[in-house]
C-alpha cells in the first residue's frame, strides 16, 4: 500500500512517532529484570535509589535513547546513500564504513594504548570517514563512473582488507582481541549518555542537512546528467550529501560499533509505502530505523537469555536474507 | 620471430595455439619460484644459503641439518605453494564465470564460509579446559564442509531462470557480510581462548604444517588443478559472456555450476590446511592477466605460479623477519593486496 | 529450402506475451531484416532462434529438425548468433577471440588443428581483420571492433549466421562497413545472414526479405520493394511517410512527414503535417 495524499502520509508519520515512543518505553521495561510499568514511571519522577531505579537510569534508558538515535541515523544515511549511489544495496556497511572504523580502533587500541571511550569514539569517527571515502571514490573512477556493482564491490573489497588487517592485528593481541570483540559486532548496551551527548550534535547536523536537501536529493535521483541538465550544482549536491551520510554513519559507528544491514532494510520498507519522494522518505526513515534498531535490541535480549547477542547481529540475521531478496528481485541494477 | 607456435602431433588429433611471449613468462616465474624456494628452506634461526639449502635437500646436509630442513620447512613450503596454486587458479576461475575482475572468494563469502565451520567446530568440540575433545586434522574437513554449503547455498539463491554472474557476485556479498555476523557471534559467545585459536586460522597461516597434511593435500589440489588445465576453453568462452557462449554451443549452466564446485573445492581445501589467506585468489590472476592477457591457456598457469610465489614470499617473510614472532602470511598478503588491489581500481579509471 | 522456421511459437517474459503464435520462415541463401518499432519484440524473436531464450510454446525448427531436440553444439555448427554490444574481457588479441568461434568443434587435447587454422585464417581475411590479428580488441575502433566479433562468428564455420542490432553504436561510415561486410558474405559466400536493424532505409537497401513485427505478430514480410510503402510504415511504426525510390539504389526510401524547414520551390500544401 503506498500512502498518496499527503493528509495520510502526515498521519503516518505521526503514528510512527508514538510508535517510537511506545518501543522507547518497551526497551526500558523489558529484559533480563523485567520491570513493571509503574517502577519505570517512578524512577523518573519518584526516584529512590533503588538498584530497579539506577538500573532504569543509567542502563535501560542510555540504551533506548542510543538505539533510537542510531537507529534514525543508518536509516537516513542509508537513503541518502542509496540515493547518492544510485544503488539499491548500498548502505554505510556494505561500502566499508563498518570495517573502517573497526581497524582505526584496533590500531589506537593497540599500537598507541588509547582505551578511554571518548577517544575512540573520534578515532571510529575517523575511520569510518576514510573507509567511506576510499570507497567512494574507488566506485566512481572507471570509463562508466559510478556503476553499483563496483560500488559494492569496493566496499567489499575494502572492507575485506580492514577486516583482514584488524584481524592480523589481534592475532598478535589477545587482551586487545578481548577488549574490542563485543564493540566489533556492534551494541548499543553498556554505552553512557555522556557518549550519545558527544556525537549528539553531529547526528543532528546530519539529519538537518539531510532534511533540508531532500528536494535537491529528487533531483538527482533522476540522474547526473538530467540534474545538471536542469541546472542543479550536482558536484555541490553531492558533496553536501556525502557530509551528511559520513556524519549520519560515522556518529553512529563511534557510538555504537558495525551495526549492519539497517541502511539498507529501512529505506526499502520506507519506499514501500511512502513512495519515492525524498521528503517524506527522509524523515519516515528516522523514525523507522529508530523502531527497528529498538525491536532488534530487545529481541537481542531474548534470543541467547541470559546471554545477551549483540544488536549488530541481530540485524545481519535479519539483514541478510532481505539484501539477498532485493538481490534477486532487482534484475535492471546492472 | 612469430608470436604464436601451432603445436600439433598425432595427425592433428592433440593440437594447440602456444603463445611464445607467455610461454617466456611462465619460465620466468618458474624460475623466481624456484630461488624463493630454496631462500625459504635457508631462511630462520638455523640459516642456510640457498646453496647450502639445495645440497640438503638432496640429502648432503647432516642429521640436523636435514631435520631442520626436510622435516620443519619443506613441509610448510610446500603447503604454501599449494595453497597459494590453489587460491589463485580459484580465483582466475571466478573471475571468468563472474566476469567481473573485482571477484575473489574472499568477498563472496566461500572463505566466510570455511571460517564459521572452524568457529564452531572448535566451539563444540572444546571441553572445559579448553583442550579439543576430538583430533584437530577434523577442522580442515569441517572448514571444507563450510566453504561448500555456503557455495551451494550461493548457487541455489543467485539461481532465478538461470545464473546470471552479476547476482552470484551480489548475493556473495551478501553471504559473506553473514558468515561475518556468525562467526563475530560465535566467537563472542564462546571462551576468549577459542577466540584468539580462531582468529589466527582466519587470518590465515601455514604455521604447524607437516608432511601427514601435504600427503592429503597434495593429491587434492593435483586432480583439481589438472581438471582446471581440462576446463581452459570453457573458461575462455564463459569469459565472452553469456550470449556468446550460448551461441557458440557451450552448456554454460552446467560448465558454471561445474566451474563454481571447483573452485570451491580449491578454496575449501586451501582454507582448510592455511585458512583464510586473503587477496590471493585476487591478484595472482590480475598479475598474470596484464603479462599475458586473459586467454586461459595462458592466465591459469601462470596465475598459479604467481600465487604460489605470493604465498610463500608471505610465509617466508611472517615467519623469520618478526622472530621470534610469528606474523600470520595472511597479514602480508593483506598487506600487499589491498594496496594492489587500489592501485587496480585506479588504474581502470584511464581503461 | 528453409533453414529456419518457427511453428506457432509463443514468446513470453513471465506473464507477458511477447510474440503469439508465430509462424515465420527464414529464406536460405538470403539476407532477411527484422524491422518493428521498440520494444516489438523483435530481438526476442531473433534470440529465440538461436536458442538464447525458451519459447513458452510452439517451435522451431532448423534444417527441418525440432530445435530444441539438437544438441546445442551441433547447433552452433550450423548457426552462428552475435548479441547485441557484446563485451570483449580486457587483455584479449584478435585471433584470440575469433579463435573462440572453433569452440563447438574443439576438444580439450584437440584445440587448434589445422583446419581450425585455416577457418578462423579465412575468418580473419574476409572481415579484413588479418592485419589486425595480433591487436588487442579494447584497442579497436567501434567498427573493427565489430568486424572482429563477426570474424568470431563466422569462425564456427555456420550456413547461417543471425546479428542482433550489428550497428547500434557505430557511426554511419562503420555502420556502412560492417553491413557491406555483410552483404559480401552473403553474395561470395552464399551464407544466409538474418539481422534486426533499426534504420528502415538500411533495411530496403542490404535485405532480400523484410520481416515487419507488430502487434505480437508479422505485419508483413517479403521482398523490401513489394512491401515497403506508406501503409507499412504508417502500420509498423506508426509514421506518416512518403516512400520513394533510394537515388542511388533504387530500394524503396522512407521519408517521414512531419515538421521542419522548407526549401525553395516545395509548395507547403505538398507536406501533410500530421502533429
Amino acid at each position: 500500500m503506498v500512502l498518496h495524499r499527503v493528509k495520510s502520509k502526515l498521519f503516518g508519520l505521526i503514528i510512527g512517532v508514538l510508535l517510537l515512543i511506545l518501543f522507547n518505553f518497551l526497551s526500558i521495561i523489558l529484559g533480563y529484570t523485567d520491570i513493571t510499568i509503574q517502577t519505570a514511571i517512578d524512577a523518573f519522577t519518584n526516584f529512590n535509589g533503588s538498584n530497579e531505579h539506577i538500573i532504569i537510569q543509567d542502563v535501560r534508558l542510555p540504551r533506548a535513547l542510543i538505539a533510537t538515535a542510531v537507529g534514525a541515523s543508518l536509516g537516513v544515511a542509508g537513503a541518502l546513500l542509496q540515493a547518492l549511489t544510485r544503488n539499491p544495496l548500498a548502505s554505510p556497511d556494505i561500502l566499508g564504513f563498518n570495517a573502517g572504523a573497526s581497524f582505526s580502533i584496533v590500531v589506537a587500541l593497540m599500537l598507541f594504548s588509547v582505551s578511554s571511550l571518548q577517544a575512540t569514539t573520534w578515532i571510529a569517527f575517523f575511520g569510518a570517514t576514510i573507509a567511506g571515502l576510499l570507497v567512494y571514490f574507488l566506485g566512481s573512477i572507471g570509463r562508466d563512473g559510478m556503476t553499483p556493482i563496483k560500488m559494492t564491490l569496493a566496499g567489499a573489497a575494502i572492507a575485506a582488507l580492514f577486516g583482514s588487517l584488524t584481524q592480523g592485528l589481534l592475532v598478535l593481541d589477545e587482551t586487545a582481541l578481548d577488549q574490542v570483540l563485543f564493540w566489533m559486532s556492534g551494541s548499543v548496551q553498556g554505552r553512557k549518555l555522556e557518549i550519545l551527548l558527544a556525537v549528539l550534535p553531529y547526528l543532528v547536523i546530519g539529519l538537518i542537512i539531510a532534511i533540508s536537501i531532500s528536494n535537491k536529493i529528487n533531483i538527482l535521483t533522476m540522474g547526473e546528467d538530467v540534474a545538471r541538465g536542469l541546472g542543479q550544482r550536482t558536484l555541490f549536491v553531492k558533496l553536501i550529501t556525502g557530509i551528511a551520510v559520513i556524519l549520519l554513519a560515522g556518529g553512529s559507528v563511534a557510538i555504537a560499533g558495525p551495526i549492519g544491514f539497517i541502511g539498507i532494510v529501512v529505506p526499502h520498507v520506507v519506499k514501500s509505502f511512502a513512495g519515492n519522494d525524498y521528503r517524506w522518505i527522509i524523515p519516515y526513515c528516522g523514525i523507522v530505523g529508530g523502531i527497528f534498531l529498538l525491536m532488534a535490541d530487545i529481541g537481542a535480549r531474548y534470543v541467547l537469555m541470559p546471554e545477551e547477542v549483540p544488536v549488530g547481529i541481530m540485524t545481519a540475521l535479519v539483514g541478510t536474507p532481505f539484501f539477498i531478496y532485493i538481490a534477486r528481485k532487482g534484475g535492471k541494477l546492472a | 620471430m612469430r608470436k604464436y607456435a601451432s603445436v600439433r602431433t598425432f595427425r592433428d588429433q592433440i593440437s594447440f595455439l602456444l603463445d611464445r611471449k607467455a610461454f617466456t613468462f611462465h619460465v620466468i616465474s618458474l624460475l623466481i619460484l624456484g630461488v624463493i624456494f630454496l631462500i625459504s628452506a635457508g631462511m630462520g634461526e638455523q640459516f642456510f644459503s640457498p646453496w647450502e639449502a639445495f645440497n640438503i635437500i638432496l640429502g648432503n646436509g647432516s642429521s640436523f641439518e636435514s631435520l631442520i630442513v626436510q622435516s620443519f620447512r619443506m613441509p610448510r613450503i610446500l603447503i604454501s605453494i599449494m595453497v597459494g596454486i590453489s587460491l589463485a587458479v580459484a580465483g582466475a576461475i571466478l573471475q571468468a564465470i563472474l566476469r567481473n575482475p573485482l571477484a575473489s572468494p574472499d568477498v563472496i563469502g566461500i572463505t566466510g564460509g570455511a571460517s564459521v565451520a572452524v568457529v564452531l567446530f572448535l566451539a563444540i568440540f572444546s571441553n572445559g579446559s579448553n583442550a579439543l575433545t576430538v583430533s584437530i586434522h577434523w577442522m580442515p574437513l569441517a572448514a571444507f564442509i563450510g566453504a561448500t554449503i555456503i557455495a551451494i547455498l550461493l548457487y541455489l539463491l543467485a539461481w532465478k531462470n538461470g545464473l546470471s554472474s552479476f547476482r552470484l557476485v551480489l548475493i556473495g556479498i551478501g553471504l559473506w557480510a553473514l558468515t561475518k555476523a556468525l562467526t563475530n557471534l560465535l566467537m563472542i559467545i564462546g571462551p576468549i581462548h577459542q577466540a584468539a585459536q580462531a582468529n589466527v586460522w582466519i587470518t590465515g597461516s601455514v604455521y604447524g604444517a607437516n608432511w601427514s597434511n601435504v600427503q592429503i593435500l597434495a593429491p587434492i589440489t593435483i586432480v583439481l588443478i589438472l581438471i582446471a588445465f581440462i576446463m581452459t576453453r570453457h573458461l575462455n568462452i564463459q569469459e565472452l559472456g553469456e550470449d556468446i557462449a550460448l551461441g557458440v554451443g557451450a552448456r554454460i549452466e552446467r560448465q558454471r555450476l561445474g566451474l563454481l564446485l571447483l573452485s570451491t573445492a580449491l578454496i575449501g581445501s586451501s582454507v582448510a590446511f592455511a585458512g583464510g589467506i586473503g587477496f590471493v585468489g585476487l591478484m595472482a590472476p590480475h598479475i598474470a592477466r596484464k603479462l599475458v592477457g586473459s586467454s586461459f591457456g595462458n592466465l591459469l598457469p601462470l596465475s598459479a605460479i604467481i600465487g604460489a610465489i605470493l604465498v610463500l614470499l608471505a610465509d617466508t617473510i611472517g615467519r623469520t623477519f618478526f622472530l621470534p614472532i610469528e606474523v600470520p602470511a595472511g597479514v602480508f598478503t593483506a598487506a600487499i593486496g589491498a594496496p594492489y588491489f587500489i592501485y587496480l581500481l585506479y588504474r581502470q579509471r584511464n581503461a | 529450402m528453409h533453414v529456419l522456421e518457427t511453428r506457432n511459437l509463443t514468446l513470453s517474459y513471465g506473464d507477458q506475451i511477447i510474440l503469439d503464435q508465430l509462424n515465420l520462415t527464414i529464406p536460405h541463401g538470403k539476407i532477411t531484416v527484422l524491422i518493428g518499432s521498440n520494444g516489438c519484440g523483435k530481438s526476442t524473436l531473433l534470440r529465440s532462434m538461436a536458442r538464447l531464450l525458451k519459447p513458452q510454446s510452439g517451435s522451431i525448427l532448423l534444417d527441418g529438425e525440432l530445435m530444441f531436440k539438437l544438441p546445442t553444439k551441433e547447433i552452433a555448427k550450423k548457426l552462428a548468433i552475435l548479441p547485441q554490444g557484446p563485451v570483449s574481457p580486457e587483455g584479449l588479441t584478435v585471433l584470440q577471440l575469433v579463435k573462440q568461434g572453433r569452440y563447438p568443434y574443439q576438444k580439450w587435447f584437440q584445440q587448434w588443428s589445422s583446419k581450425d587454422e585455416a577457418i578462423v585464417h579465412h575468418a580473419l581475411q574476409s572481415t579484413g581483420m588479418a592485419e589486425l590479428s595480433n591487436r588487442l580488441v579494447d584497442s579497436l575502433s567501434g567498427g573493427q571492433r565489430q568486424r572482429a566479433w563477426i570474424a568470431m562468428t563466422l569462425a564456427q564455420d555456420t550456413d547461417t549466421i543471425l546479428l542482433d542490432e550489428p550497428t547500434t553504436y557505430l557511426d554511419l561510415t562503420h555502420q556502412i562497413e560492417v553491413l557491406d561486410l555483410l552483404f559480401e558474405l552473403n553474395e561470395k559466400e552464399k551464407r544466409t545472414v538474418v539481422m534486426v536493424l533499426h534504420d528502415i532505409n538500411l533495411a530496403c537497401r542490404y535485405a532480400h526479405h523484410i520481416v515487419a513485427v507488430k502487434d505480437k505478430a508479422v505485419y508483413a514480410q517479403g521482398k523490401p520493394e513489394d512491401i515497403v510503402d506508406r501503409e507499412l510504415v504508417k502500420g509498423v511504426f506508426n509514421l506518416e511517410c512518403e516512400v520513394v525510390p533510394d537515388p542511388v539504389f533504387g530500394t524503396p526510401m522512407c521519408v517521414p512527414y512531419g515538421k521542419g524547414r522548407l526549401m525553395n520551390g516545395v509548395k507547403k500544401d505538398v507536406i501533410h503535417i500530421h502533429a
